[in-house]
């Protein structure tokens, strides 16, 4: 239990500063800072109602934060998440299309599953194998390839695909009803949700469990290290980035089919981006990343309180979450510094992601 | 206007101008961007200083009513962003390009926050300089009209290829780039010198910023910018760290996303989403075909290499 | 046509009409009226979004209104979350989600709320489809533009004109078609390119395009993304002629600003204000044009010919005691296609209208993307 104490002492103290900076913030602004905390937490967490909000939000954060996370263990900085969303939505649509009618919903929704994942995996899996055959930096080309994506979907949508009857807003056909996700119970979350969680803890397994995740994991730690003992560095590299793409193009498939019912312009929504801080803060751990989403969709629910209640801009929770999102990866210089958070014996619980930039002094 | 058919010469105008007003933004973040990789850091945050940079200078210019004293303002906050980025990085185990895109999201959400009041005024903008007097076609005058700002780029991307050529504090900052042990050994201040070249290079992107909303497109709103500080950092790549290098990437860059508004106005209408994406296309094939596993790039500071 | 009947019909309460309609108890009268209103961009964008928020503060000025807004919330399930909770936390019982996409999730969520009217700004309700606390209201935007393709037809010293558009949807092709009939009305030999951005605000794409139409001889620009600062301020920097769009762009453009066509929504949302005030009941569908008061233009710039004002304002007036259709064959698209025939006339209510896909002769574009 003791070593566990650092690892979440140090981030929720990270977030903890970061609201104490925030609150100095919204002061100058001109608002009440207790105020607005109190609105944060009311339109978050205050109700039932505002708890289905955030966890909404939070469903495709989940899967979008995987697309940043899984690389980063292998050592790879990855930032396609959005690109990878839109390829996933919008190929799980053409699915949904053809089979609809064909096949029964459960099997239409599963293959939509699938070839979004596959999608999303092949997208952001080129990446990962442009670094390490080719050795094209993955962030600049997951990055390009957000944009040539985002491209290709409204070309397609605006044009040839497009239903005739989506007048104003093109999109393509749809899926049909039959092949939507439906709501959680009785509730207005969608499920979503549950595949969100269900990935988030798959993939944990996968990556503590295993002797793949432990592979990349060595691979993240120090590719050299990994060659000489004779691991499928390239194998591994590869396959994390297609696993966080596919969980990616996942969230993509959901938006089409517990959302829109078809794929346009909209799948371009900035989850992706906004995965990437949740990878972040979650430290790429698939896990936390659960818990790291919820706490991220709770802060994107409580803009509109924001908005009304206080007269402050959108713009304030972009503030909030860069504030909790520099100060989270500052603290990464506090680990085992800090005396009193340090175990007896000290097992090597090494921060993954940081690990092959860690000589920062010393030659590469 | 004499209305006269220019036709397909006319696009060649188009990109032309277009790869100047386009590219001048590109040029400066790309600078920048070069500068800070040669001493050994990412900054993959400068798209938040370049909005921040316009946001600023757009604000000060209206309320000074002098827009170079917006510039300056763009530069400062450039450099102070720079600054925080220079300072969580020099921690241990503090990732350069993880900080840059914290930053760069806290960059744009502080100046959406304090540039609402700017988005309705008109604020003074920066002045240009007629080279094309000489000709009577009009569309060859429009694109020589020349933002002083484009000409300090011009000269600085020289200035700072000898800088880093001949140059005792250039020769510092390779050596830092080059490898932090070396440096150290020889006694450099490495941290110091990354971050100088961090806070310059930050400035300079604050720089770039400017020029988007006080000359081109030259007003401030929310959507002003769709990435140019982010590719700007791919241009540095393909520009090989060279500054020079830096002029004619951010000119293909320009010219390339100009040529999809270009064509549709003389009537070629089909696919232009496909043609807005062409510069995107185009880096990561040049991106592609460039790099290799096997070897280190040409030109790419020693500390980023891990060859495996 | 059922929706003449009904503006007929409104004409009468002197709002625009009534097609289906529910009843708002006049309860609400005794405590403030709650309204809140969604946008899909930044408030103050001096354009689409910002002719709503100035409709929303005008309201807002009534001290028996409580009005609140949000601003860029995504056409994704964020508007669904933000319509709910403007109604669980704040007690919204009219909601204006005004951005063309909002409309499928405000469907999926109007039945779970039967006390909230959802006023939504498109047009697409439809009575045998939709829930009765379900409305829309749109105004007839194309008719200033016609206007403005009237004045720039006689102000245009090239016949070129062009038009900066964000995607080729009908609501767009028609103002651009509105805006070539116009032109051609005075000048028979006027074209239009067209450029297509591909998004709703891209400022760098939109001055590209503006500079490359100047460059090809063009001297009036006009738009239809969401802010046309950049398009118009860039054709003043050119010194060419421009028309504005969505609010009055007059400011920006001093020497070569025309007219405009520009969104009245303070009345939409007073009337509508009055009538939950009085305990009325609420039309679910509102529509009008310049008769109605819902578009207007944009005064006339400094430079624009006598003769032009006295031309648009005679058209103006026929838009204003009904007389005036656009859509008079024979019309031929831009491929040389009749799209309607010599005899055949569709009035501005027509609903064929409303799924456009063509672009009239003189139009350079196409409507691919």
């Amino acid at each position: 239990m003791m070593r566990h104490l650092e690892t979440i002492a140090i981030p929720v103290g990270a977030v903890a500063v970061s609201l104490v900076l925030f609150g100095v913030f919204i002061t100058i602004a001109g608002a009440n800072p207790l105020e607005v905390f109190a609105s944060i937490y009311r339109g978050a967490f205050g109700s039932w109602f505002a708890w289905q909000d955030t966890l909404v939000r939070a469903a495709p954060l989940m899967l979008t934060a995987l697309c940043t996370a899984l690389p980063a263990r292998a050592g790879l900085i990855v930032i396609g998440g959005e690109g990878a969303v839109v390829v996933g939505g919008f190929c799980a649509a053409l699915v949904g299309i053809v089979l609809n009618g064909v096949l029964p919903p459960l099997l239409v929704i599963s293959s939509m599953v699938l070839v979004g994942a596959l999608a999303g995996g092949i997208w952001v899996g080129a990446a990962g194998a442009l670094r390490h055959y080719r050795g094209v930096n993955e962030t600049i080309s997951s990055l390009l390839l957000n944009y040539i994506a985002i491209a290709l979907l409204n070309f397609f949508v605006v044009g040839v695909l497009k239903d005739p009857a989506t007048l104003n807003k093109p999109s393509t056909f749809p899926i049909g009803d039959a092949n939507m996700i439906g709501a959680i119970g009785e509730s207005s979350i969608h499920w979503g949700l549950g595949y969100g969680i269900i990935v988030c803890v798959a993939l944990w397994f996968l990556m503590r469990r295993t002797t793949f995740g432990f592979g990349v994991d060595v691979v993240g730690g120090n590719v050299r290290a990994a060659q000489l003992t004779g691991l499928p560095v390239g194998r591994l590299i590869v396959s994390a980035c297609v696993l966080g793409g596919a969980a990616a193009g996942i969230a993509g498939m959901i938006e089409v089919a517990a959302v829109h019912g078809r794929a346009n312009t909209s799948l371009n929504a900035g989850y992706g981006y906004a995965g990437i801080l949740v990878a972040f803060l979650a430290r790429h751990n698939p896990i936390a990343i659960i818990p790291v989403a919820i706490l991220l969709g709770g802060i994107r629910a409580s803009s509109g309180v924001l908005q009304r209640a206080h007269d402050l801009p959108d713009a304030t929770t972009l503030v909030l979450q860069g504030l909790i999102f520099v100060l989270i990866l500052a603290s990464e210089a506090l680990y085992g510094r800090i005396p009193w958070l340090q175990p007896k014996a000290p097992p090597k619980e090494q921060p993954v992601m940081q690990a092959k930039e860690q000589p920062k002094e010393q030659p590469a | 206007m004499n209305g006269e058919e220019v036709g397909l010469i006319g696009i060649l105008f188009a990109v032309l101008g277009g790869a100047i007003r386009v590219g001048t933004p590109f040029l400066f973040v790309s600078l920048g961007e070069c500068l800070t990789e040669r001493s050994g850091r990412i900054n993959l945050g400068l798209e938040g200083n370049l909005v921040m940079g316009a946001m600023l200078a757009y604000g000060i210019s209206y309320i000074s009513g002098s827009p170079w004293l917006g510039v300056l303002a763009a530069a400062g906050a450039g450099s102070l962003l720079g600054l925080v980025h220079a300072l969580l990085c020099q921690q241990p185990r503090v990732n350069d390009i993880a900080v840059g895109i914290a930053l760069m999201l806290f960059g744009t959400g502080l100046a959406f926050f304090w540039g609402k009041p700017f988005i309705q005024p008109t604020a003074p903008h920066l002045p240009a300089i007629s080279l094309g007097g000489w000709s009577d076609m009009p569309a060859l005058r429009a694109a020589l009209e020349i933002n002083v700002l484009f000409i300090i780029g011009i000269i600085l991307a020289p200035a700072l290829a000898w800088f880093f050529r001949t140059s005792r504090w250039g020769l510092n900052v390779r050596c830092v780039g080059e490898s932090t042990e070396a440096a150290l050994a020889m006694g450099l201040k490495v941290n110091r010198v990354r971050l100088l070249s961090t806070m310059v290079g930050g400035a300079l992107a604050g720089v770039g910023g400017s020029f988007l909303s006080l000359y081109y497109p030259g007003s401030w709103n929310e959507g002003l910018s769709s990435g140019q500080g982010l590719m700007a950092v791919a241009l540095v790549i393909f520009a090989r760290w060279d500054p020079v290098k830096c002029v004619y990437a951010s000119l293909l860059f320009g010219g390339a996303a100009a040529l999809g508004p270009a064509l549709q106005s003389v009537g070629v209408t089909w696919g232009y989403y496909l043609f807005n994406a062409a510069p995107y296309v185009l880096t990561l094939a040049i991106m592609i075909a460039t790099s290799s596993a096997k070897r280190r790039l040409p030109g790419m500071p020693g500390v980023f290499s891990n060859v495996k | 046509m059922k929706r003449r009947t009904f503006l007929k019909g409104l004409a009468s309460v002197g709002v625009m009409g009534a097609m289906g309609e529910f009843g708002i108890s006049g309860a609400f009268a005794a405590d403030k009226v709650k309204m809140g209103f969604i946008y899909v961009g930044p408030r103050d964008d001096y354009g689409y979004n910002q002719a709503h928020f100035e409709g929303k503060s005008a309201v807002a000025k009534q001290d028996w209104i409580k009005a609140f807004d949000e601003e860029n919330v995504p056409e994704t399930i964020e508007v669904i979350k933000t319509m709910e909770s403007m109604i669980n936390l704040d007690g919204a019982q009219v909601l204006f989600p005004t951005s063309f996409g909002y409309f499928p999730h405000i469907l999926k969520i109007a039945e779970k709320y039967p006390k909230v009217m959802f006023l939504h700004c498109g047009g697409l309700y439809d009575a045998s489809k939709h829930p009765k606390n379900v409305g829309s209201y749109f105004g007839y935007i194309d008719e200033p533009v016609y206007l403005s393709g009237i004045v720039a037809g006689h102000m245009s010293k090239t016949g070129k004109l062009g038009y900066i558009a964000a995607i080729p949807i009908p609501q767009v092709l028609r103002n651009i078609n509105n805006f070539m009939i116009g032109a051609r009305s005075v000048n028979p030999k006027a074209t239009c390119n067209v450029v297509f951005t591909g998004g709703w605000a891209n400022p760098v794409k939109e001055a590209e395009s503006a500079n490359s139409m100047v460059d090809q001889g063009i001297d009036v620009l006009t738009c239809h993304v969401d802010s046309p600062k950049v398009v118009v301020e860039t054709a003043e920097k050119r010194g060419v002629m421009c028309c504005g769009y969505h609010t009055n762009q007059a400011t920006l453009a001093p020497k070569g600003f025309l007219t405009g066509a520009e969104w009245n929504w303070s009345k939409v949302y007073a009337d509508y204000a009055a009538m939950i005030k009085d305990g009325k009941t609420i039309p679910n569908l509102v529509r009008g044009g310049i008769k109605e008061g819902i578009v207007k233009s944009s005064p006339y710039g400094a430079s624009v010919s006598e003769k032009a004002k006295k031309h648009a304002d005679e058209v103006r007036a026929k838009f204003m005691d009904g007389s005036m259709v656009v859509y008079k064959g024979p019309i031929k698209d831009n491929k040389g296609a009749i799209v309607i025939p010599a005899g055949k006339e569709y009035k501005q209510t027509d609903i064929w209208l409303e799924s456009m896909d063509w672009l009239v002769e003189g139009v350079v574009g196409t409507t691919k993307s």
